[in-house]
C-alpha cells in the first residue's frame, strides 16, 4: 500500500530526490547524490570547485545525462524515476523536457543567422521579436554567429533557449568568458528575463559577485554533494562579517623584532607585514596559507581551516 | 590504323559513377549518422566489414558477386524467375558491384565529418526539442559540406577508375558494361595503342582534375577553419 500525500505545493517547481550518478573524478570515483527542491520563479546559483558535479547535475536535469537512480519531478510531471535495483520507470528525452539550456561556449548553430537560431527552436515570430527587443539584438538578427562578440553570442544563446518557453532555464557558466562590463549588463538582462517571463533559473557560476547580484539561493557542491544550501547574503556577508575584512595569503617569512613577531604575507601581488602575537606565532610558519583579517581594529592572522570555504576555488 | 574514338565507354563510365554516387549518398548518410553516434562494441566490426573493399583485391569481390548473381545460385535464381532480372553481364549488375566496392569512399568522409561536429551542437538541438532526424538535416549536414563534397567527388572518381570488379561481374559488353577502363584493356589486347593512348590520356586528365578539386577544397576548408 502506498499512501500518496498531496503536498499541493505550488511554490516548488522542481523536486530532486536522491538523484544519483557515479562520476569519475581526478581523485577517483565519487557519487553525485543530490536532494533539493527549487522554488518557482527563483534564480539559484550552483557553485563549487570544478569536478564537483555541477555540470553533470544540470545535464541530468536537461536529460542529456541519465542518472543511475532517483526521482526528478518538474511542475508536477515526473521527468525521471528509477528506484535502486529496478528498471527505469520514467526517463523523458531531452526533447520532451521543457528545459532551456544555455551551454558553456554557447553552442550556436554556425550556419544559421541569429533569427534562424531562434526560429529553429520555435516558429513563434512574435516571441522572437519580443526577445530580440528585450536583449537589444534587433539590428543583428540576420547576422551569423561567427560575426558576433562574446556578449552578443551569449544573448543569442539565451534568446534561443527562451524560444521554447521553458519551465526551467539551465545556464552553465554563461558569463565566465566575458569582461566585467559585459557581465554586469547581461546579469541585468538575466534578472529582467527572470522577472518578465517568470522562468525559474539555475545557473552554474564561479563568480561570487554574480551570485550575490543575481541569485536568491546558492547550492554549494563538493565532490557530488550539496554541502551548503543558503542565501548569497548568508554565504558571503553574514558568515564573513565576524571580521571586517579578510584576505587569503601565504606567509613568506616570520621575523622576530624585539618582543613581537612580524609575518610577511603575500596577498595577491602585494606584500603585507602584520604584527602577530606569541599565540599566533606558535601556530604559524613560513609557507602556510592564512587568512588576514581584523577584529576590533587589530589585524589577525590565522591558518586556513576546513570550515573556511575557499572562495578562490569557486 | 586510324584511332577510333568512341564516346560510349566514357558515357557508360560516367553514368555508372553518377548513379553509384547518388545511391551511396542516400544510403551512407543515415549509416554514417548512426555509426558516428553509437558507442556500441559492434562498431569496429561493422566499420571493418564496410572497409574491406579498400584492401581486398577487386577480383575477390567480383568472384563472389558473380557466383551470387548467377542463375545457379538461389538469390540469382530468385531474381531471374520472379523478377526477371539478370545481374550477370548487365549494367544493373556492375552498378550493384560498384556500390559495394565504392561504399567506404562515401562512408568514411561522411562519418569522420559527422564525428567532428561538436557534441554540444547536437545536444543543443535535442534540448530545443528536435528529433535525431531533424538534427541530421538541419544541423549536421549543413555543417559538414566539405566532407559531403569530398565523399561525392571521391566516390564518383573511384567508380570511374574501377576495373577488376566490373570485368569480373560485367565482362565487356558494348553499351552495357564496356566502361572506359575496360575499353582500354580491350584496345591494348587488340594492339590498338593509339586509341588506348587517347582513352588513357582522357582518364589521366580527368583524375588529375578531380583530385585537384578535392585538395583545393580541403585546403580552403583548413584555411577558413
Amino acid at each position: 500500500m502506498f499512501l500518496i500525500i498531496e503536498t499541493g505545493s505550488q511554490v516548488e517547481i522542481m523536486l530532486v530526490s536522491s538523484l544519483k550518478k557515479k562520476l569519475a573524478g581526478a581523485e577517483g570515483d565519487f557519487l553525485l547524490h543530490t536532494d533539493v527542491e527549487i522554488a518557482r520563479g527563483g534564480i539559484t546559483a550552483i557553485a563549487g570547485p570544478s569536478g564537483s558535479g555541477k555540470t553533470t547535475f544540470l545535464r541530468m536535469l536537461s536529460g542529456l545525462t541519465t542518472p543511475d537512480e532517483g526521482l526528478l519531478e518538474v511542475d508536477g510531471e515526473v521527468w525521471f524515476r528509477k528506484e535502486p535495483g529496478k528498471k527505469t520507470v520514467v526517463n523523458l528525452k531531452p526533447q520532451q523536457r521543457k528545459a532551456g539550456v544555455v551551454f558553456q561556449g554557447y553552442a550556436l548553430f554556425p550556419h544559421m543567422s541569429v533569427l534562424g537560431n531562434m526560429l529553429y527552436a520555435s516558429r513563434d515570430m512574435v516571441l522572437a521579436e519580443k526577445l530580440l527587443h528585450m536583449t537589444g539584438l534587433q539590428q543583428l538578427k540576420h547576422v551569423k554567429p561567427g560575426n558576433l562578440s562574446g556578449g552578443q553570442k551569449q544573448r543569442v544563446a539565451l534568446c534561443r533557449a527562451l524560444m521554447q518557453q521553458p519551465q526551467l532555464l539551465l545556464l552553465d557558466e554563461p558569463l565566465s568568458a566575458l569582461d566585467e562590463a559585459m557581465k554586469s549588463v547581461l546579469q541585468d538582462e538575466l534578472i529582467n528575463v527572470n522577472r518578465e517571463l517568470g522562468v525559474t533559473i539555475l545557473i552554474v557560476t564561479h563568480d561570487s559577485s554574480e551570485m550575490y547580484k543575481l541569485c536568491d539561493r546558492v547550492l554549494l557542491f563538493d565532490t557530488g554533494r550539496i554541502i551548503t544550501d543558503t542565501s548569497p547574503r548568508e554565504l558571503f556577508v553574514e558568515r564573513a562579517t565576524t571580521q571586517k575584512f579578510a584576505f587569503k595569503g601565504e606567509i613568506l617569512e616570520i621575523l622576530a623584532v624585539d618582543a613581537v613577531s612580524i609575518a610577511v604575507v603575500a596577498i595577491g601581488n602585494n606584500l603585507v607585514e602584520v604584527v602577530i602575537d606569541s599565540d599566533e606565532k606558535e601556530t604559524l610558519k613560513a609557507g602556510d596559507i592564512v587568512i588576514v583579517g581584523t577584529k576590533a581594529f587589530n589585524p589577525t592572522v590565522r591558518k586556513i581551516a576546513a570550515k573556511d570555504f575557499d572562495f578562490s576555488r569557486l | 590504323m586510324n584511332p577510333h574514338v568512341d564516346t560510349e565507354p566514357f558515357f557508360l563510365s560516367f553514368r555508372l559513377a553518377a548513379i553509384t554516387t547518388v545511391v551511396l549518398f542516400v544510403f551512407c548518410v543515415p549509416l554514417a549518422w548512426k555509426l558516428s553516434q553509437t558507442r556500441s562494441g559492434y562498431k569496429p566490426l561493422v566499420e571493418a566489414f564496410i572497409s574491406m573493399p579498400l584492401v581486398l583485391p577487386p577480383t575477390v569481390l567480383g568472384f563472389y558477386l558473380l557466383i551470387f548473381f548467377s542463375d545457379r545460385s538461389i538469390p540469382g535464381m530468385f531474381l531471374k524467375e520472379t523478377l526477371n532480372i539478370e545481374l550477370v553481364f548487365s549494367f544493373e549488375g556492375i552498378l550493384i558491384a560498384s556500390c559495394i566496392y565504392s561504399l567506404p569512399f562515401m562512408l568514411q568522409p561522411l562519418e569522420s565529418g559527422m564525428e567532428q561536429v561538436p557534441a554540444k551542437l547536437i545536444e543543443a538541438s535535442y534540448t530545443l526539442g528536435k528529433s535525431k532526424l531533424q538534427t541530421l538535416f538541419h544541423v549536421i549536414l549543413p555543417n559538414i559540406k566539405p566532407s559531403i563534397l569530398t565523399g561525392l567527388i571521391i566516390t564518383f572518381a573511384h567508380t570511374v577508375g574501377e576495373f577488376g570488379v566490373v570485368l569480373m561481374v560485367g565482362g565487356s559488353i558494348q553499351g552495357e558494361t564496356r566502361v572506359a577502363s575496360i575499353a582500354i584493356y580491350e584496345l591494348v589486347e587488340l594492339l590498338d595503342y593509339r586509341t588506348a593512348h587517347i582513352y588513357s590520356l582522357i582518364l589521366i586528365v580527368f583524375s588529375l582534375a578531380v583530385l585537384m578539386v578535392v585538395y583545393v577544397l580541403n585546403h580552403r576548408n583548413r584555411v577558413t577553419g
